[in-house]
């Protein structure tokens, strides 16, 4: 060790005990959350007095409403007296943003509770095999089932994924890598897409591929019909994954001589492509649930029938819907329990695409590692 | 050895590149622009086949397509969209008035106030609360929430019924029976499914605020709501007027909540609180079934209208954002 | 060498291709009378240059003088940006690479490019990165052979034995160094004639930086190497031949002197170089 570097270890050395402790910046002031917590608490009191016992109220919603408002006027006065007006409104602001941010994922957890609470009693594994063929309007909740609505939900949206997704990641490559002259107006033209109302999809496929070329509804309409909802959704995406690419990678693949179609193919598409399935699977999961453009198009039906090309389909988003408006409870019954797996498998693509967007490109799978080894390449 | 700079005549001419193309390039290209162009094609079919099949109603209705407040065309009868589309609106105001506000919020509170790690599962939130089906949140609207928000119908009504749209025909004392499938509640459902929509545009903006001025404001003494105020949310004007317009669009556009929330009236009252309501949209899932050639016909038309309003709410949506400031980077 | 009788040479050149007989692989390029523009705005104009194979020659010059600029027209890289343009012309062992009827694939297959940054294909593994250029370039090898390109190309950029039993790791697990030197590897394999090389040692530590350029050394008895660089030490260590580009304020940027490197370092024939190469500015 040389001299330069001697003193301030002595000067460290001569305290007598370093104090480890850092200094914690972000830590929680005990007296605000005493504040918020005191609000919060006065108002429950305050609002309990005048709403339940006092005012000829009733209802939880307004409940909390009052109760809220309370919160709020009960912290800002606290904290004006304590702090004055600046800090108050400071305070202010943040219960209220904070709360914002808690009102929006508070429907996410109710909504899920709520189907999982109605429609969990009905479901039975039965519900994946068998149809509504043997189902009388006086059989229970748990007869029959919803696999006819599983298989053609599946196909349809499968149908669409294989129309829409090559379109989409295409369309993607050219904003991105062709870069054509039509690139501006496109992206204006995907935008204005993405807002056609999924009931105008269903009304557009109706008035062409049924009315006008005379085909029949069928579970192909509906993914016609799906597809129109799903390109747009699938070429914006895609287009901000493949944006992602650093250009250097593009450069280096022209610079070893390679033609710009394999370019994309073998460096652009391979780097964005954990990026690309997640844009996909979030897209199926946004289009498995519509309902709309299915009301016009698949015809619907109570038997299996695995044949997307020819005869009327059912899908489950639309085997809930039209059993949750009849009056018999068993039928309420039934649409809930599809509307639960509706939800499962939203929820289970949804989970499947944040594990796969969370790989980076140099992520190596073991098909692809064994592929790897029989090429002589790992 | 030094080369002297040659000093001979004119300067070389500027020569154009000579790309040529292998076939396979070309062919890549072919396809790009082919699969590029199935968006312009389906946009022209969508506005050229819904106008086509629209025609024979449009044409037989005249100009009362807009005036009539009523829906029989199968039986000869009068229609028009003087209602539906009315109510339509109302149902996107009365979601944009309670989903702008808490989406701001949000979008404040994922990127200035939740604690750091929380904020790229808040987003994963936002987009998984985007995923979930208008069908579960009308379900959850007409089962769970119906039932506990009509009181809040009534309070509102009894309370605050000088303000005309919270005027209810019924008199005092009301019971709850008045305050069901209202174009409120239809609208606070659709609300729901709005906020993640308007939120993440807003968030991606919010986010873009520069970090320099920020830290500038801060730097002067300003409190967390002084940046916010002063930093964020001009920054984020375009974002919140762009999310907002692109939640209108959807709302507007929104079918089995509404479908599922109202019962349908075809005359158009401006009490929000009082049931019956309407969209152009649930107009068509509702009618389609039960409709005659003619009658498809003119739900054809209402359509149209409906892809021209959300068209253009979209087109504007999309003019602001991209010329604000802060929209450069943001897809909506 | 067809350059020989082509008119307009300059004496340089016209002494190089006479002196320099074609040996092995590498073949030289020459530059006549290059001017480059991004839209109107003029970069480089007036640059005569020969690169004899087998030999080092080093662009050096101060940043925005058109170096890079003019590395990239060497290769047609030039011409991806979308408003670029450029007159005069650029010789591939006689021959114009930006004719009517030359393939630019085939051009930016004969002449490689190692960039500033390493980007080895992060979707790649180390073997995959370094057979990508026959990929890309549409050749199909068999295992064995493919094998074979794999170790003799990581051999030659001096990588084999630190990578030998990692090739099956992902491009961006390597090291800094062992990552630019897998690019070298991989525009290897593709068997160029000529290696261009912009500022490859930039965004590495003096370590890595002594590796390659002990395989820049290496490689120069088969390749024309031609590499742009900041590093006064560096060029004089690598380089054989050299050319002093400078740009005046708002001028395009043109080579003020050229020569063997030791000659240009020690006693240049003009004050700029002399003020250049002795640390004065830049």
């Amino acid at each position: 060790m040389t001299a330069l570097v001697e003193p301030p270890v002595r000067a460290v050395a001569r305290i007598p005990e370093p104090s480890e402790e850092r200094v914690r910046v972000r830590a929680v002031d005990p007296t605000e959350m005493f504040v918020i917590g005191g609000s919060a608490a006065s108002a429950l009191a305050l609002t309990w007095l005048v709403y339940e016992r006092l005012t000829p109220l009733s209802g939880i919603v307004g409940f909390w409403v009052c109760w809220y408002v309370a919160f709020v006027a009960t912290v800002g006065y606290v904290s004006w007296q304590v702090h004055g007006a600046l800090r108050a409104r400071d305070q202010l602001a943040r219960v209220v943003v904070w709360s914002g941010g808690v009102a929006v994922f508070v429907p996410l957890v109710l909504i899920l509770v709520y189907v999982i609470g109605r429609g969990y009693h009905a479901l039975r594994p039965q519900f994946f095999v068998e149809d509504q063929e043997f189902v009388g309007s006086l059989s229970t909740a748990t007869e029959g089932g919803g696999a006819h609505a599983i298989v053609g939900t599946l196909q349809q949206v499968g149908l669409a994924t294989f129309i829409a997704v090559p379109l989409g990641i295409l369309s993607a490559i050219y904003l991105n890598e062709v870069r054509g002259r039509l690139a501006r107006p496109l992206r204006m033209f995907t935008d204005a897409m993405s807002a056609v109302p999924s009931i105008v999809a269903g009304l557009f496929v109706y008035a062409s591929w049924i009315l006008a070329l005379g085909n029949e509804q069928n579970g192909l309409a509906g993914a016609l019909a799906l597809a129109v909802l799903f390109l747009p959704t699938v070429t914006r995406t895609s287009e901000v994954v493949l944006r992602l690419v650093p250009g250097g990678l593009r450069e280096a693949g022209l610079a070893l001589g390679g033609t710009e179609a394999r370019m994309v193919g073998q460096v652009v598409l391979p780097t964005a492509r954990s990026g690309l399935a997640t844009a996909v699977i979030l897209g199926i999961a946004r289009v498995i649930g519509e309902t709309a453009p299915l009301i016009l198009t698949i015809g619907g039906a109570f038997v299996m029938n695995a044949n997307p090309l020819e005869g009327k389909q059912d899908a489950l988003p639309y085997f809930v819907f039209r059993l949750v408006r009849l009056p018999a409870e068993a039928q309420i019954q039934r649409a809930w329990t599809g509307a639960l797996v509706l939800v499962g498998l939203v929820l289970v693509l949804f989970v499947i695409a944040r594990l796969i967007g969370g790989r980076g490109p140099d992520h190596i799978g073991r098909l692809r590692r064994w592929n790897l080894q029989r090429r002589g390449l790992a | 050895m030094t080369v002297a700079p040659i000093t001979i005549d004119a300067e070389p001419e500027r020569v154009e590149f000579v790309v040529e193309r292998h076939l396979a390039d070309r062919l890549f290209r072919a396809g790009a622009t082919a699969a590029a162009s199935t968006t312009f094609v389906l946009m022209g079919l969508i506005g050229g086949f819904l106008l086509f099949r629209g025609l024979d109603a449009l044409r037989d209705a005249g100009w009362g397509f807009f005036t009539v407040s009523d829906w029989q065309p199968d039986l000869g009868g009068a229609f028009g969209i003087a209602a539906v589309l009315p109510y339509t609106i109302a149902i996107a105001v009365v979601a944009l008035t309670i989903a702008v506000p808490v989406s701001i919020l949000a979008a404040l509170f994922i990127t200035e106030y939740a604690p750091r790690p929380l904020r790229r599962a808040l987003t994963t939130t936002i987009d998984l609360l985007a995923a979930v089906p208008s069908l579960i949140y009308g379900l959850w609207g007409l089962f769970a929430l119906q039932p506990r928000i009509i009181s809040l119908s009534r309070w509102l009504a009894d309370h605050l019924g000088f303000v005309p749209i919270f005027d209810v025909a019924a008199p005092q004392p009301r019971t709850l029976s008045v305050f069901p499938s209202s174009t409120f509640i239809a609208g606070v459902v659709v609300s729901l499914m709005v906020i993640p929509i308007c939120t993440s545009v807003m968030r991606e903006v919010f986010s873009q605020a520069p970090v320099g001025e920020k830290e500038g404001a801060l730097a002067l003494g300003a409190t967390r709501l002084g940046v916010v105020r002063t930093v964020v949310l001009p920054f984020g004007r375009g974002g919140i007027v762009g999310g907002s317009m692109l939640g209108l669009g959807r709302a507007l556009g929104e079918t089995i909540a509404v479908t599922l929330i109202i019962s349908p009236a075809f005359v158009f009252d401006w009490s929000i609180l009082q049931q019956g309501s309407n969209s152009i949209a649930s107009l068509i899932a509702l009618k389609f079934s039960e409709s005659s050639e003619f009658g498809i016909s003119a739900l054809m038309a209402a359509g149209l209208a409906l892809f021209v309003l959300t068209l253009g709410v979209n087109a504007v949506a999309s003019m602001v954002v991209s010329r604000s400031r802060s929209g450069e980077a943001t897809e909506i | 060498m067809s350059a020989v009788d082509a008119p307009e040479m300059t004496p340089a050149a016209v002494a190089a291709a006479a002196v320099e007989p074609q040996v092995g692989g590498a073949v030289g390029i020459e530059t006549r009378r290059v001017a480059c523009w991004f839209g109107d705005n003029k970069v480089l104009e007036d640059v005569n240059l020969v690169m004899r194979p087998r030999e080092v020659t080093a662009l050096i010059g101060p940043s925005g003088c058109g170096k890079s600029t003019f590395l990239r027209t060497l290769n047609r890289m030039h011409e991806l940006v979308p408003s670029a343009a450029l007159a005069g012309d650029v010789l591939l062992d006689g021959v114009d690479i930006y004719r009517a009827g030359v393939p630019v694939t085939e051009v930016r297959r004969r002449i490689g490019m190692v960039f500033q940054k390493p980007n080895p294909f992060p979707a790649m593994t180390v073997a995959e990165n370094v057979v990508s250029g026959l990929r890309l370039s549409g050749t199909k090898l068999d295992r064995q052979r493919r094998e074979e390109v794999v170790e003799t190309c990581l051999r030659r950029a001096g990588l084999w034995n630190e990578v030998k039993h990692r090739l099956g790791d992902p491009g961006r697990a390597l090291s800094g160094g062992q990552q630019q030197r897998l690019c070298i590897a991989r525009s290897l394999a593709v068997e160029p004639q000529v290696l261009l090389m912009d500022e490859p040692c930039s965004a590495l530590d003096p370590t890595s930086t002594r590796r390659i350029e002990e395989t820049i050394a290496e490689l120069q008895q088969t390749i024309t190497i031609v590499i742009v660089t900041h590093n006064m030490q560096q060029a004089q260590r690598v380089s054989q031949r050299c050319a002093f580009f400078l740009a005046a304020e708002n001028e395009p940027g043109r080579v003020v002197e050229t020569g063997p490197t030791e000659r240009v370092f020690s006693e240049p024939d003009d004050p700029r170089t002399f003020d250049y190469v002795s640390g004065r500015f830049g």
